[in-house]
């Protein structure tokens, strides 16, 4: 798995590329946390446009990430997702506290 | 009912291989035309078991999950079996949110249930659990 983190408009984009499951949820978790704490940001966008695959452990991991940031009123939104990964979303109920947008400029219209 | 092909895999306790288990599951489907959608959905529903078998079952690295896949003319079957810890309450842990950590979801057995058409859950504590599950294949194709 492969992913960037960077800084825009004080809002912290995450690019993920390659499948999010309970191998990379450590990896993931580590280096969003670090970002969010060395930016101190308090949203959160997602580009999941690299990720083929998403299971329980990746939902998890995410819904980690927004127990982090809800507190301060931090947002996370998902931009770019591949329609077997929006199902997933959908199914879970993670869409009630993550919101799908179809591009990084989109969801950043929108913080 | 006749089985048409099998392959077993023993697989160690290591999450590198939930890739790898759900990726043979997914090849071993395609035996039937399921679509990409239906293969989509067994790659969750093997990922979520083999992944409880890594943390929940064992949760160290030298455990063996053993992974025997079935055909038949009109499904496809995946039987999991650990030799871990065992599941205390199946029908709990069939529950949605059932999960004692704050960075799970607790639907594991959920997206097994719902990805696949048969799901079975052998489970003893301090013996290990056996999870059957099998997806059936329904022809499109109309005589």
């Amino acid at each position: 798995m492969n992913i960037s983190t960077l800084l825009r408009q004080g809002v912290l984009t995450v690019r993920v590329e390659g499948e999010l499951d309970m191998h990379v949820a450590d990896e993931f978790r580590q280096v969003v946390d670090n970002a969010i704490d060395s930016y101190g940001v308090k949203n959160l966008i997602l580009n999941l446009q690299g990720v083929s695959f998403i299971d329980s452990s990746g939902l998890g991991v995410i819904l980690g990430r927004y127990k982090r940031i809800n507190p301060a009123g931090g947002r996370i939104l998902a931009t770019d997702v591949q329609p077997q990964v929006a199902k997933i979303f959908e199914l879970s109920g993670l869409l009630k506290i993550m919101k799908i947008y179809e591009t990084e400029s989109h969801a950043l219209e929108c913080l | 009912m006749e089985i048409r092909n099998q392959v077993k895999m023993s697989i160690q306790s290591l999450s590198e291989n939930v890739g790898i288990a759900r990726i043979t599951a997914a090849a071993f489907a395609a035996q039937l035309d399921f679509t990409l959608n239906e293969i989509e959905e067994i790659k969750v529903a093997i990922s979520e078991a083999i992944s409880n078998a890594v943390i929940h079952a064992y949760g160290h690295p030298d455990g063996i999950i053993e992974f025997t896949m079935n055909l038949y003319d009109d499904k496809v079957e995946y039987i999991i079996t650990d030799i871990g810890k065992g599941i205390e309450d199946i029908n709990l842990a069939r529950q949605p949110s059932y999960s004692t950590d704050p960075e799970r979801m607790g639907l594991g057995f959920v997206f097994m249930e719902s990805f696949m058409d048969e799901l079975d859950i052998l489970s003893k504590q301090g013996q290990g659990t056996t999870v059957m599950m099998a997806k059936k294949f329904q022809s499109n194709v109309a005589h």
